[in-house]
């Protein structure tokens, strides 16, 4: 009982983080249909802004955790600025594939352009400053605050996100944009301008999971991002790509399958699973969990 | 009102409008007719700035349209109803018509324009909260219409509003484009059912590839042997 609650938990809480990087990957694809390789590196950017910044924070007397607010205009600007300097030029030029290619380079590029910072070891002492350490216990297992902490700012994060996209104007132009775009030129929205809004949301959000990654594995590298992303991407894959909704399942199902392979099978085989999980789900429902076998995606 | 003079555009290798003119005056009601493939689609995409001209002029009341980036151009009151109608399936009804105001930023002329266009379309009303991908043929061409209302535009541009609909909708279509005649909306009508087209129109333009082979008032061009032989099927 004590391990699969324990289990349940982890499970839980990474699972909200590969949710909120996942969202990050569904509303790009969902809106310009591009797979965005260098979403997972936005959050490496978070992941140094934070480092960076939480010393200032605490020097000028705030809570830690505020730098996450730094963080996501960072990731935000980052997200914009690789739209507007690599993706929205080859859109209008080349094809998918050379869009595709683009992602990639731009994952490269911004791993890269992070090695000409100096490699942060594991740093344990700003992540505690992030959070109150301790928990409560349940059942004879401790549930830690930061634990609590992930899934309550994921969990908000999610209904803001549903809020802003289905009652907010902006949210309801992105929602056009991606059913159908030249439908929506003729309501009077502009795709560019939704377009960058949407990757200044999305890599927003991978500021907050880099806060809640980086509270739980203080450690910042360049290469971050890569594993991180691509389950995350799987996540949203298997949730069915271009579904907010199904980014938030798929998060959540990947991070309690990745938990629960670690505890009751073997942790060398985590990373296997979740891709053969990929592979099942996709046999079954080539559209994710929630997405519709026919008819167009969003 | 609508203006266009030796207009040109291509895609790519392929020149689907070959040097047209044509004139829409206010309160007029025009139809663009001419067979699959001619360039009908291809003309109005261009005057709403979706498929850029190669040449040529467009204005609306004076304004080029053709330095207007395209989702300024319903600011200006011309709306679009595009061939295919393009609801946006996956929101209801009143979401779509919302949609359709966008641009409105004042509530009560947007719960007036929502009224207005319940008024016309009843069937609407009664499926508010319906997806309107789920909405039958005729339904979603009466929220296509609809949503382009909303802005309350000078000009409409419809493209192929009765395609493949019943004649009993087909009848309902023409006499609700009637009524926005008679409410003075300027309207240019593109249609393959020509001679329900004409019925309603005061003059018309025959499209044949890419350029305009006829043009006249419309009950001139009902009567014509070479129309009649061609678009009617007489
Ligand atoms: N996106 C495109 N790329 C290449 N060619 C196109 C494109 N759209 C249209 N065309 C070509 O341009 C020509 C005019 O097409 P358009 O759709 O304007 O015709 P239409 O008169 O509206 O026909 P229909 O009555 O079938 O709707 C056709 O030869 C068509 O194949
Ligand atoms: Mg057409």
């Amino acid at each position: 009982m004590g391990v699969f609650l324990q289990t349940l938990f982890v499970g839980l809480r990474l699972g909200s983080v590969y949710a909120l990087i996942a969202l990050g990957y569904t509303m790009v694809y969902g809106i310009i249909r591009l797979i965005n390789f260098a979403h997972g590196d936005f959050i490496m950017v978070g992941g140094y802004t934070l480092i960076f910044t939480v010393p200032l924070m605490t020097a000028a007397g705030l809570p830690a955790w505020l730098a996450v607010v730094i963080a996501i205009a960072v990731c935000a600007l980052v997200g914009v600025g690789v739209e507007l300097v690599a993706y929205r030029p080859v859109r209008r030029k080349g094809t998918g594939m050379t869009a595709l290619i683009t992602a990639v380079a731009m994952s490269l590029f911004l791993e890269n352009l992070a090695q000409a910072i100096p490699a942060i070891g594991p740093n344990p002492i700003i992540a505690s400053q992030l959070f109150a350490p301790g928990g409560f216990r349940v059942a004879g297992v401790t549930l830690d605050f930061v634990t609590i902490y992930t899934i309550a700012v994921s969990a908000a994060v999610m209904l803001l996100l549903y809020v802003f996209t289905q009652k907010t104007r902006m949210g309801r132009a992105m929602r056009c944009v991606s059913e159908d775009k030249s439908a929506a030129v003729l309501m009077g929205i502009s795709v560019n301008r939704t377009v960058l809004t949407t990757f200044a949301v999305g890599s927003g959000l991978s500021a907050v999971a880099a806060l809640m990654y980086v509270a739980q594995y203080p450690k910042v590298y360049t290469t971050m991002g890569s594993l991180l992303g691509l389950k995350a991407f799987v996540a949203a894959v298997a949730g069915g790509i271009g579904l907010i909704p199904g980014a938030m399942l798929g998060g959540l199902v990947i991070g309690l399958v990745e938990s629960f392979t670690t505890s009751y099978i073997s942790s060398s085989l985590t990373d296997a699973v979740v891709f053969l999980i990929l592979i099942a789900v996709l046999l079954i429902k080539p559209a994710g969990i929630l997405g519709k076998n026919v008819g167009e995606k969003v | 009102m609508l203006k266009i003079e030796d207009l040109h555009v291509s895609y790519g290798a392929v020149r689907a409008i070959k040097g047209i003119s044509l004139e829409v005056d206010d309160g007029e009601l025009v139809s663009l007719i001419g067979a699959n493939g001619a360039g009908k689609t291809t003309t109005l995409h261009t005057i709403s700035g979706l498929v850029p001209a190669s040449s040529g002029s467009i204005t609306l009341d004076g304004k080029d349209l053709r330095k207007t980036p395209p989702e300024k151009i319903i600011g200006l009151g011309l709306a679009h109803v595009p061939e295919g109608r393009h609801v946006f399936a996956r929101m209801s009804v009143e979401e779509n018509l919302a949609m359709g105001a966008y641009i409105v930023r004042d509530k009560a002329k947007i719960k007036r324009q929502l009224d207005m266009v319940y008024a016309h379309f009843p069937r609407l009303a009664e499926r508010s909260r319906q997806l309107a991908g789920t909405l039958s043929g005729g339904e979603q061409q009466m929220l296509a219409m609809g949503r382009a209302l909303m802005t309350e535009p000078k000009m409409l541009l419809l493209d192929e509003p009765s395609m493949g609909l019943s004649p009993i909708l087909v009848k309902e279509i023409f006499s609700i484009i009637r009524e926005l005649h008679d409410a003075g909306i300027t309207i240019l009508l593109v249609e393959q059912n020509a001679k329900m087209a004409l019925a309603i129109s005061d003059r018309a333009y025959v499209l044949e590839t890419g350029l305009i082979s006829m043009s006249g008032p419309a009950q001139e061009l009902l009567h014509d042997d070479k129309v009649r032989r061609a678009y009617l099927g007489a």
